[in-house]
């Protein structure tokens, strides 16, 4: 790697400036799917973190080792591998949770993300900046997922985390949870909606 | 030693694999008694929302415990079968035998008001794929008191309704004894009534093949228990 990156930026850049989602718009597909409620959306986050940061490593520690002309399968592999330990954990420590991503969790295996930070970061950079990188990528997954999850769950069931917040007074003088906000199609609307807010905040975003 | 040479490549791969491949053996046996836990929990729940009873958080077990007095498994004649376990009977396999050689688990349930329920699972096919529930009778063995359904992956708004209480709340006080003749109650398409009087209910508008599988899973499921039910009610008479 010509320039070196500091650790610094390795961590906090992904926060904003280089989201994952809003500026790179990569893992989309899960951010539709699991985002209707806040708590799948946070445990997907978390989920994602752990299998970033950990793959980001272990790519990291065998950089030196993988054949080039494997080295994508080799990242698939281990991020697979990840992947299965993090659902069978979420089957055996968070059931409910684990229920309704179903899926989604394997799909992390194909979240654009992943692999495109170990072939991009990892692959040319020591464990520890390596790691940050990973954590930092996953948070600023997660912040977009929380929000959208956040907005989502509010408007369109009321509740937040399964607790009402809208108290029944509401509902009595008329108030209608909005059902389009379950539906997948708000959920790129909301995220194309934080990618309008970060674009006129960050300037140096804007493309002509 | 060169590193892109095809030996270097194929002994890489290899060790890769048995490496992953024993993490996550080792993983999936720490784990599974934990996981069975889970599934077995919510089982209980299921059986016990058919009946109408929420368990608290974290007392699924216990909950279970109290209100399931008994549980057996019968024939297609209602005779017990002695040494089946009612809860690990697999109803998906039971549910493709023919009527007369299946094992048929029955829970008895004592709600809070000291009836006593029978509970009986339902298994069958929806539009994307499986499909169950429970169907708790009163004591009469004709009239239903509550029914739970759940789904793999139905469509969400649409087949995935039938998991709602709107839904599985229609069933309370349907009968299934209709003039003396069993007939499983019919899921028929809203304001349509079935032609031989049998008791029904709505189904989902943009759900259909949901909904007829909601109707063929209890018609297959629940026949087998005729004899069963009958003699409760006859029993009760």
């Amino acid at each position: 790697m010509a320039e070196k990156i500091k650790n610094r930026d390795a961590f906090f850049n992904p926060f904003s400036k280089n989201n994952p989602v809003v500026v790179q718009v990569l893992g989309i597909c899960s951010v539709l799917a699991v985002t209707a409620k806040l708590e799948p959306a946070i445990v997907m986050g978390i989920s994602v973190i752990a299998v970033l940061a950990f793959a980001n490593v272990i790519i990291s520690l065998l950089r030196n080792t993988i054949p080039t002309n494997i080295r994508i399968i080799v990242q698939l592999v281990v991020v697979a591998g990840l992947v299965v330990i993090v659902d069978q954990l979420l089957k055996a420590f968070a059931y409910d949770a684990s229920k309704q991503l179903s899926v989604f969790i394997g799909l992390i295996i194909t979240n654009c993300i992943l692999m495109g930070r170990l072939e991009a970061f990892a692959m040319g950079n020591k464990p520890w900046p390596s790691f940050l990188d990973g954590v930092g990528n996953g948070i600023g997954y997660t912040i977009i997922l929380v929000i959208v999850g956040f907005f989502r769950e509010l408007l369109g069931s009321g509740t937040l985390l399964g607790y009402q917040v809208f108290p029944q007074s509401f509902y009595d003088a008329g108030y209608v949870n909005n059902g389009l906000m379950i539906l997948p199609p708000m959920a790129l609307i909301v995220v194309a909606c934080i990618i309008w807010v970060q674009r006129s905040v960050n300037k140096d975003l804007q493309e002509d | 030693m060169n590193k892109q040479s095809n030996t270097y490549t194929v002994i890489y791969i290899f060790v890769m694999v048995v490496v992953v491949g024993a993490a996550l053996a080792l993983t999936s046996l720490a784990l599974k008694p934990r996981q069975q836990q889970n599934i077995d929990a919510d089982k209980m729940k299921q059986i016990l929302a058919a009946a109408l009873i929420e368990p608290q958080k974290g007392q699924i077990v216990d909950t279970y415990n109290d209100c399931v007095t008994s549980t057996f498994v019968v024939n297609a004649e209602g005779e017990r079968i002695d040494g089946v376990d009612a809860f690990t009977v697999n109803v998906a396999e039971q549910s493709k035998l023919s009527a007369d050689s299946r094992e048929l688990p029955v829970f008895e349930v004592r709600t809070a008001d000291g009836a006593t329920k029978y509970i009986l699972p339902v298994y069958g096919a929806g539009l994307w794929g499986p499909i169950w529930g429970y169907v708790a009778f009163n004591a009469d063995g004709a009239t239903i008191y509550g029914a739970y359904f759940a789904h793999q992956g139905e469509t969400p708004g649409l087949g995935a309704e039938i998991e709602k209480p709107a839904f599985s709340s229609q069933f309370e006080g349907k009968t299934v004894f209709k003039d003396g003749r069993f007939k499983p109650i019919a899921v028929v398409k809203t304001g349509q009534k079935p032609l031989d009087g049998e008791d029904y209910v709505d189904g989902i508008s943009g759900g259909t093949i949901t909904s007829k599988g909601v109707g063929s899973m209890l018609d297959n499921c629940l026949s087998p228990y005729k004899a069963f039910l009958k003699s409760l009610n006859n029993s009760n008479n």
